[in-house]
């Protein structure tokens, strides 16, 4: 994955007079964590691939706050929120798809009250609704018959009580797709949420990356299939410690799409 | 002297019931004492949830054996209460089976009174077990040592003898309707007494007399003391659930709220044009500036103050959280419990002095400690598994505004995160003019 890939800004759109149909808000972790970069790659070869005209905003996006806003800190997400939202609002974006559920939960239900209403997707969303739209096509390829279960990011999942558009979507790939006993509604965090991602747990007997990592290697996949750059993390790191690297992946759901084309 | 029972009976009953309302006030009062949030929005949405939720049970069956259980006694509870109108208008008036006219239907009601308050039974015997026997683990985290526990166990033990006393009252009542005492008409259905009935076998009037009056006082005095109790307990979600679910928070349980005072002030470093050497206009800004967060009770909102009432310490929240799963000391049902123990603290204060007096206490750290603020995920699932809309993590979100907002008391990790959130828009050390990269590498 070293090549470059053509990425529009908002900028060249605006500096073209044209107006994209999605803003793609790419996050920090999108933008920056090396693991995360691929899912962003992978999510960017599918718009292509469905010729999804899309921007991002690049240099003039800044996080969304919402590692901040759940440490306690309302200031500084406030302050984030209304500079991102005066971002948007110049450039009268009216659509976003992320590929991170946190950013998604932020931009979607805390923003509209400081001034920025948007249509906000999460990326397993707007390709499903790519899908339904006959502009993307997923086949199974080299995960045909493959053993995944499916993460359910709890931004994702409980907060926004989406739980099927990346399930569809990998029923496509025609895998085998398992669910662990804690699923959906009732799904056990990865243990990065509440910004616990950037600091060490308080003292306890295990950390909760392991214990959901447990549950997903209880059904015995070749796949752990992620919906989120955070969650992507830490089930890696717990199949790491499981020392089951060589035989469970953790993959992204725009990855695995990706992946089986070829793209 | 022929009226004294009736006499004495309208007394106690209005010393029971007038003790619980002046209580059952200062829980009002005290949920009062919440600041305000506006929870007055799509009525309809909110007398559904609290139809389905609390009238409903519906997430109780999550859990399919306390589910089905939970509802037997529910049941057993709101049906019985028929029998106990017809209690107080007996004992009133000094009638006996004042409803009995009403023939078949009296049978009828008879019969399911006793199915049910024998289920009833059984139901509360199977939870005994649960708590007691099988030692179920969440009703022995470190929180429920102590009162918690016994509180749990007495409640058990009371609804086992009022059931009790009512099986009583109607097997002696049936003997003496067999004996064709004086009052004692033939009246109502027995399956569940009858076969209590022949331990009474042999006996003589009066003290088959004295049996069924006894059952009988004892009984709705029992009731009466259970309805005080309340007060003292965490029983009081039978009332509070009701009012709690349609309260509920509406929004997606992503949301947070926003926090207006924090809003204005960003809105005023964001606007060009604000005086910085602006005097403050007039004695409203004079005053004391708002509080962030939340380090009291009084700081929260009266519908988290309501949601603390409202616990009964079930701990399914704790059950399904990962935090408290991993070995962490957070448990959502502390975070209730304790807020509830300081109001009623502050309660206590405020009935003592008349306002309230600083006691040099408050939630945070005499009850809830940051260690168990910061090991929150912020992942809901206390939220989700609550059977009766309670979120433990709106007060922990506002404990962690406290904490980092007044306080500047943040884990240094997440000291680095904001700072660089600040500094270059990412929660990580990198430069914001390198945000495009990922595309070329």
């Amino acid at each position: 994955m070293s090549e470059a890939i053509r990425v529009p800004t908002m900028a060249e759109y605006m500096a073209e007079g044209k107006q994209p149909e999605v803003l793609f808000w790419v996050g920090c972790a999108g933008s920056f964590d090396d693991r995360a970069k691929k899912i962003t790659k992978a999510f960017v070869k599918l718009l292509h691939s469905a010729n999804v005209d899309f921007a991002v905003l690049g240099t003039e996006e800044s996080c969304t706050g919402d590692p901040a806003k759940r440490a306690g800190n309302e200031f500084l997400f406030q302050m984030q929120a209304v500079t991102n939202i005066e971002v948007m609002n110049a450039y009268e974006i009216k659509t976003v798809v992320t590929a991170c559920p946190h950013c998604f939960n932020t931009l979607k239900n805390e923003y509209p009250v400081l001034g920025g209403e948007y249509k906000v997707m999460h990326h397993t969303q707007f390709l499903k609704s790519l899908l339904d739209e006959g502009r993307l096509t997923v086949e199974g390829g080299k995960f045909k018959g493959k053993r995944i279960t499916f993460h359910d990011p709890c931004y994702l999942g409980r907060a926004n009580n989406v739980y099927e558009a990346p399930r569809d979507l990998l029923r496509r790939l025609e895998v085998e797709l398992i669910e662990m006993k804690r699923c959906k509604k009732n799904g056990l965090c990865c243990g990065a949420g509440g910004a616990q991602m950037f600091k060490e747990p308080e003292s306890g007997n295990k950390d909760v990356n392991i214990e959901r990592t447990e549950d997903a290697i209880e059904t015995k996949p070749d796949i752990i299939a992620a919906g989120c750059p955070f969650c992507n993390t830490m089930m890696t790191d717990g199949v790491k410690n499981k020392e089951k690297e060589e035989s469970i992946e953790v993959l992204d759901v725009a990855e695995l799409i990706a992946n089986a084309q070829d793209l | 002297m022929h009226y004294i029972p009736n006499i004495l009976f309208v007394l106690i009953l209005i010393a029971g019931i007038g003790y619980f309302i002046k209580n059952i006030r200062k829980v009002i009062r005290n949920i009062r004492l919440g600041k305000d949030v506006d929870r007055s929005n799509n009525k309809s949405e909110r007398f559904k949830n609290m139809a389905m939720i609390a009238l409903g049970q519906s997430k109780m069956v999550r859990r399919p054996i306390s589910g089905v259980l939970h509802i037997v006694v529910y049941l057993g509870f709101i049906i019985i209460n028929i029998e106990v109108l017809e209690i107080i208008i007996d004992g009133v008036f000094g009638t006996h089976r004042i409803f009995a006219f009403l023939g078949g239907l009296y049978n009828f009601l008879i019969a399911s009174f006793e199915i049910l308050a024998f289920l009833v039974f059984i139901g509360v015997v199977v939870f005994w077990m649960r708590r007691n026997v099988i030692k179920i683990k969440r009703f022995w985290n470190s929180e429920m040592k102590g009162w918690p526990k016994n509180d749990g166990n007495l409640i058990l033990y009371f609804e086992m003898v009022l059931m009790t006393l009512f099986l009583v009252m109607n097997a002696s009542d049936l003997q003496l309707q067999a004996l064709g005492a004086e009052h004692y008409i033939k009246a109502g259905s027995y399956p569940i007494s009858q076969f209590i009935s022949p331990l009474f076998n042999g006996m003589s009037e009066n003290a088959l007399i004295i049996i069924e009056r006894g059952a009988w006082w004892l009984h709705i005095l029992g009731i009466l003391v259970f309805l005080n109790y309340l007060y003292f307990s965490k029983h009081l979600h039978i009332l509070l659930a009701f009012p709690n679910t349609y309260y509920g928070d509406l929004k997606p349980k992503g949301q947070l709220d926003n926090l207006e005072a924090v809003t204005n002030e960003v809105k005023l470093m964001m606007d060009p044009n604000a005086d910085p050497f602006a005097v403050p206009e007039d004695d409203q800004t004079q005053g004391e500036p708002e509080k962030f967060g939340a380090s009291d009770v009084m700081d929260l909102n009266w519908a988290q103050l309501l949601n603390a009432y409202t616990c009964t310490e079930c701990g399914r929240c704790t059950s399904e959280c990962p935090a408290n799963q991993t070995g962490k000391k957070l448990s959502p049902r502390k975070i209730m419990m304790d807020t509830r123990d300081r109001l009623k603290e502050v309660g206590d204060n405020i009935d003592e002095n008349g306002s309230f007096v600083d006691d040099g206490k408050q939630l945070l750290n005499d009850y809830i400690t940051a260690e168990e603020l910061w090991a929150c995920t912020s992942c809901n699932a206390c939220v989700e598994a609550c059977p009766v809309s309670i979120s433990p993590l709106s007060i922990i979100i506002d404990m962690r505004r406290y904490l980092v907002m007044e306080e500047s008391a943040a884990p240094s990790d997440l000291n680095n995160m904001m700072s660089n959130i600040e500094n270059n828009g990412a929660p990580w050390p990198f430069n914001q003019m390198d945000r495009m990269n990922w595309s070329n590498e």
